[in-house]
């Protein structure tokens, strides 16, 4: 059983120590494919968070009445009910922004960071700890999404927030004055580098941010995962296998015979 | 890692060789010099330029790389200016300069020190910033000048003879002779075959590259194309000399540490560089296919060394009747 943590941590760890994509590298496939403009990683962080927070509420708030054996299958039909509703409430109120996701709004359903919650904590954990947690990591998701976009944005297409008005149609027409993104000044210059929104560039900036996400956590102070074995793995906390005092090397021997 | 530990070993004499990569590499930079001096006859003077922005951006990455990742300094080994050097003979002439000189960063900073520094490289540093070039600034790495158009005061630009042979440009195709100067449309330094070959034997003379993978790879493309063209041979001379294989086949494929050690597994590496860059000239939608065979034969290199490792000495390969007969009670 996790050990008992304040609701503040549970918030901040998903933040950097963490972070669901660059220490966790769970949700690759969306953070890959939809970080190639800042206002379609916000869109999707946002979708992704809204379906975090309230499957992790209902599933913590049915944990003592899911039967483990089947509990997969019933997280993945908790989550599918609200993956449709966002999906609809996107296609009804910011249209653009479904057309720009496409297929992986859908997809939210199969994204690893939120089943992963579920199954790590959100069974096993209180419901306000549990919502805590799922907004701590969606916004942790989040910001690595626009992180990964920004970068990417600003190389690859040489603007940044282009687009914004298929957000803040959200809001109104035209709010903050029909505001929607900047052309960076240099781009007359300078041609930007189209292999950034491109999947080589995706995976260059994948790596390099989650290189620099390793040594904000590490320069706290914690041992760096592969030297600290499994007691310095960021998902330390929630492993069922450390809770028994086994690591993951002992699982794969049992792994054949199970 | 020998560096500052004591080396225990038995007693002498030894013999010590008096190679140092930054021979090597000097070696290396010799044989490009007939290519450079060719280019820049055929383009221009701005072949120098080009090739100044990358080796001068190349050692300059490598420098500060080193700097900051707090290691000690490489620069000396020359291998950066080699890596410029080839760099610059992948660009087309009208490149503009930043794009160079991001190739160089792109080549040394991220291809080569990420890993490790020279010898821990996965991929050939030229090639994978080449690729890098070509994906970000399609338009600007597709744009061939003519040859020998620098001494008129515009600038013509020209198809490459493989965009011809493939039927994508309608422009009359160089003599074989022109070919052979290398006077025609191309990369800087890929044009002239006369000195690349001139290069490339200098290096397997020096002993600096066996001629294994040169001459399994330019074989292959041989037999294939011969295959290919229906034994015209004008075609093959056109395929062997055209594009970039000479200048892949000779100073990118066998690049020290993205090749194989072993004697046969260079073999097979040349053999497969051969066979992806055919297919991709024949049937891929680029007209050229070097830069991608090469890259793609350096990821395999590890495999290619595991599958062909040697036999140890006295051991009898198991027999497979007798294996069967096992199976069969």
């Amino acid at each position: 059983m996790a050990e008992k943590k304040s609701l503040g941590k549970e918030f901040t760890k998903g933040l950097i120590a963490e972070n669901p994509v660059f220490r966790l590298v769970l949700g690759t496939c969306p953070t890959l494919a939809t970080s190639t403009s800042v206002v379609n990683a916000l869109g999707m962080g946002i979708s992704a968070m809204i379906v975090l927070v309230c499957s992790n509420i209902v599933i913590s708030l049915l944990r003592k009445v899911i039967p483990s054996k089947v509990r997969i299958p019933a997280y993945i039909v908790v989550i599918a009910s609200f993956v449709t509703i966002v999906q609809m409430i996107v296609k009804a109120f910011v249209p653009a922004l479904d057309s720009a996701l496409g297929v992986f709004l859908p997809l939210i359903v199969v994204n690893c960071i939120i089943l992963g919650r579920a199954e790590a904590f959100a069974g096993k954990n209180s419901v306000v700890a549990s919502a805590v947690d799922g907004l701590g990591m969606g916004v942790g998701f989040t910001i690595a999404l626009c992180l990964m976009a920004s970068v990417r944005e600003i190389l690859g297409a040489g603007t940044f927030l282009a687009g914004a008005q298929n957000l803040l149609v959200l809001f109104g027409d035209n709010v903050l004055g029909g505001f929607n993104g900047f052309t960076l000044p240099w781009t007359e210059y300078l041609t930007p580098m189209t292999v950034f929104i491109l999947a080589p560039g995706g995976f260059l900036t994948f790596g390099l941010l989650m290189a620099c996400a390793n040594r904000l956590a590490e320069s706290k102070g914690k041992p760096r995962a592969e030297l600290g074995g499994c007691q310095a793995c960021p998902m330390a906390k929630n492993c069922a296998l450390l809770a028994e005092g086994k690591a993951c090397n002992d699982e794969k021997k049992e792994g054949e015979a199970v | 890692m020998v560096n500052g530990k004591k080396l225990v070993v038995s007693a002498s004499p030894h013999l010590r060789t008096k190679d140092t990569t930054t021979k090597i590499m000097l070696d290396v930079i010799i044989a490009l010099l007939p290519a450079l001096g060719a280019a820049t006859a055929i383009f221009g003077p701005r072949v120098l330029a080009v090739t100044a922005t990358t080796v001068i951006s190349a050692v300059l990455s490598e420098y500060v790389a080193r700097k900051v990742m707090k290691r000690h300094n490489t620069i000396k080994d020359l291998s950066a200016v080699v890596t410029g050097l080839i760099l610059a003979f992948n660009l087309p002439v009208s490149i503009p300069l930043w794009m160079a000189a991001i190739g160089s960063f792109f080549a040394i900073v991220v291809v080569k020190q990420f890993f490790g520094g020279i010898g821990q490289n996965f991929a050939n540093p030229a090639i994978a910033a080449r690729i890098f070039l070509l994906i970000s600034f399609g338009q600007q790495m597709g744009n061939w000048t003519a040859p020998l158009a620098w001494k008129n005061a515009d600038a013509v630009s020209s198809a490459t003879p493989l965009a011809i042979l493939g039927g994508e440009s309608a422009e009359a195709m160089p003599s074989l002779l022109q070919m052979l100067l290398g006077v025609r449309g191309g990369s800087l330094g890929e044009t002239c075959a006369l000195a690349l070959i001139l290069g490339g034997v200098y290096l397997i003379a020096r002993k600096v590259i066996s001629p294994k993978i040169p001459v399994a790879y330019i074989g292959t493309v041989a037999v294939i194309m011969l295959i290919a063209g229906k034994f015209d041979l004008e075609f093959l001379a056109y395929q062997l000399m055209g594009g970039g294989l000479l200048l892949g086949a000779f100073f990118m494929a066998t690049d020290y540490s993205t090749s194989p050690i072993k004697s046969n597994a260079k073999i097979v590496f040349g053999i497969g560089c051969g066979l992806i860059t055919c297919i991709i000239r024949l049937f891929g939608s680029l007209p050229e296919g070097v830069s991608f065979a090469i890259l793609i034969m350096n990821l395999l290199v590890p495999h290619i060394e595991t599958i062909m490792a040697p036999k140890p000495f006295g051991t009898v390969k198991e027999k497979k009747s007798k294996a069967k007969e096992g199976e069969a009670k």
